[in-house]
């Protein structure tokens, strides 16, 4: 259920990149010049932080890293 | 001359990093040490150098340019996605490649698929693809030093020097440091511009009298405002761009790299902050790309500019020779440089000149990524460590470096930039399309050598394919494609301007697509490793 969800989220942000919506004006501009086909970008990139971090919190293969580097939570 | 001392300064600079500030006793192996720096590197290095190894001369020079004939479209195809892509990537693909390469001792992506689907000649194989895609790299990024050199003394250091100073930095703290130099000298690099965007902002912004006044002028003007908008560009050929981050992983400098972490908790703050970078530097490359739309008082700028015009109106009656030279014309790598020096003051343009100098010699690791595959995928595996100790694969990966830096060198000479420009075009298709090849054997019991052999030759005839195609055809005027195979009211394959359209989308998308369906289609029919080494990578 976990992979379901974290897979459908992942789905979801590649599908808000192609924002068609957006595809032939500059309105809004954001601080009076940055075009929506930019700043629109510039958050889905501040986005994409945002979802890495929850996946880091919610799928970290800690397996692999107990496996390898079973030191690993001393060290850090 | 001013901005001549700063880069002279800069390289100083880097060659006592990448030589003297962080050399050390090997802990493990010499060959490790060499290589993957002992599997030791930290996490800021490692984010700061990895990110370095990733944003090439393109990330300013490049993207600066690319907006400036072809709008904010660019930071969509090539900023955003791989803002999402790559940091996914290195979090599935990345971790499990670190995991195995630290439990088997491996060093290269080949040594992996070699043990994992017991194979020798598909191995080298897969290793002489990987090389001849990356060669490319190495000598444009010669090219890149030597151009901008000339152009930040204003002439007073030729072409040819430029590029000699250039390729013997990078050589010297490559050969001498490995990979711990060029890490370090990677992050240093990276440091500076990244530091680099937020500047060239405010001074260019003052300098152009405010940035809403900009926009303002270029979205009232008939031949500019489609840059502020996406109109010229189709949703399938945006939908293309998002398999060019797949390449990423598959770059040997990028997976090789995944190999140095100290420990896998390294790429934490690497995948969280990546798109943060991405945003840093982007966002103020590719805007103040389009923004010099509106400096035609630069006379440089304004013969880009009516080129620009002629091939748009008068395109379509010239003849493929004629249009080729004016596409040329168009070129805008150098327009970030153009801005500084009409609105930065001399000083903080030789700095800056500095930044874009540590963006144009990103190819120290593909340097080293192509020694350290020579080295382990072929010396090592036909004998040469066994016969002559495990010391010979340190000289002759620095033997190689040597080679293979003057090899670029003189090519560099010779050869015209935009022969290397279309190759990389093909390399970034090829190594997206090799993606699925790590996928299978990292992630995929059944996968088998068979089917990495079906993807490999699959890859090198498509590249191929590509480059025979576009140089029996060339390049139409912008406006609609020439197609050339239609099939029930298709465009099957189709000449635009920019390259090659399969059914609308960009050639990395089919590539991809057949290369993912032949490792795994003929994997399903041949017979598979052994039960022992499918245990041993599937037990992590």
């Amino acid at each position: 259920m976990k992979t379901l969800g974290l897979s459908a989220l992942i789905l979801a942000f590649y599908v808000l990149h192609q924002d068609f919506w957006n595809w032939r004006t500059t309105q809004p501009l954001a601080f009076g010049f940055l075009p929506v086909g930019l700043w629109y970008h510039a958050l889905y990139t501040l986005g994409c932080s945002a979802l890495l971090w929850l996946l880091i919190q919610i799928a970290w293969p800690s397996h692999l890293e107990n496996s390898v580097d079973p030191e690993e939570e001393n060290d850090r | 001359m001013i901005p001549t001392l700063f880069v002279a300064v800069y390289l100083a600079a880097v060659l006592y990093i990448g030589i003297f500030a962080f050399r050390r006793k090997p802990a493990g192996g010499a060959a490790e040490d060499y290589f993957l720096a002992g599997r030791s590197l930290g996490p800021y290095v490692f984010l700061l150098s990895l990110f370095g190894t990733h944003m090439t001369a393109f990330a300013i020079l490049g993207s600066s340019g690319f907006s400036f004939n072809n709008g904010i479209v660019t930071f969509g195809l090539m900023a955003s996605s791989s803002a999402l892509i790559v940091p996914l990537l290195l979090l599935f693909i990345g971790t499990r490649l670190w995991a195995v390469g630290k439990k088997f001792g491996h060093f290269t992506p080949v040594q992996i698929f070699r043990d994992r689907w017991e194979c020798g000649h598909i191995g080298t194989l897969i290793f002489l693809l990987q090389a001849a895609l990356l060669v490319p790299y190495i000598i444009i990024g010669v090219i890149g030093g030597g151009t901008t050199l000339n152009v930040i003394s204003g002439g007073l250091v030729p072409y040819w020097l430029g590029g000699l100073v250039v390729a013997c930095v990078v050589m010297s703290y490559v050969f001498f440091g490995g990979m711990r130099g060029t890490a370090w000298v990677n992050t240093f690099q990276t440091t500076l511009f990244l530091g680099f965007g937020t500047i060239a902002v405010i001074v260019i912004g003052a300098g152009m009298g405010g940035f809403t006044e900009t926009v303002n002028a270029l979205a009232s003007n008939v031949r500019t405002a489609p840059l502020l908008t996406r109109e010229r560009v189709s949703p399938l050929f945006f939908l293309s761009y998002t398999f060019n981050p797949l390449s990423a992983i598959a770059f040997p400098h990028i997976s090789i790299f995944c190999l140095t972490a100290k420990h896998m908790a390294q790429f934490k703050k690497t995948v969280i902050l990546y798109p943060l970078c991405i945003l840093l530097i982007w966002l103020p490359c590719v805007f103040l790309g389009v923004a010099a739309n509106r400096s035609s008082d630069i006379p440089a700028i304004k013969a880009k500019q009516e080129a620009r015009g002629l091939l748009a109106s008068k395109g379509a009656t010239m003849s493929p020779e004629e249009r080729d030279d004016l596409r040329s014309k168009t070129n805008a790598d150098d327009v970030m440089l153009l801005l500084l020096d009409r609105y930065a003051p001399t000083w903080l343009a030789g700095l800056l000149g500095a930044g874009i100098m540590a963006a144009v010699m990103a190819s120290d690791s593909q340097i080293l990524a192509l020694s350290t595959m020579f080295t382990e995928d072929f010396f090592a595996y036909y004998g040469g460590t066994k016969r002559y100790g495990e010391q010979s694969a340190v000289v002759v990966g620095r033997a190689f470096i040597v080679f293979i830096t003057a090899v670029a060198y003189a090519i560099a000479l010779v050869v015209k930039a935009n022969i290397f420009d279309l190759a990389i075009q093909f390399a970034f298709a090829g190594y997206s399309a090799l993606s699925p090849l790590l996928v299978a054997a990292l992630f995929w019991r059944g996968s088998t050598k068979w089917g990495a052999l079906a993807s490999t030759i699959w890859v090198t005839s498509a590249v191929l394919g590509v480059a025979f195609f576009q140089g029996a055809f060339p390049a139409p005027a912008p406006g609609p494609p020439t197609v050339v195979m239609q099939w029930n009211g298709w465009d099957v394959l189709a000449r635009t301007p920019g390259g090659t359209a399969v059914f609308g989308f960009s050639p990395v998308v089919p590539m991809t697509i057949i290369s993912a369906l032949l490792v795994w289609g003929v994997s399903l029919v041949t017979p598979k490793p052994s039960r022992e080494t499918i245990d041993k990578y599937f037990s992590l």
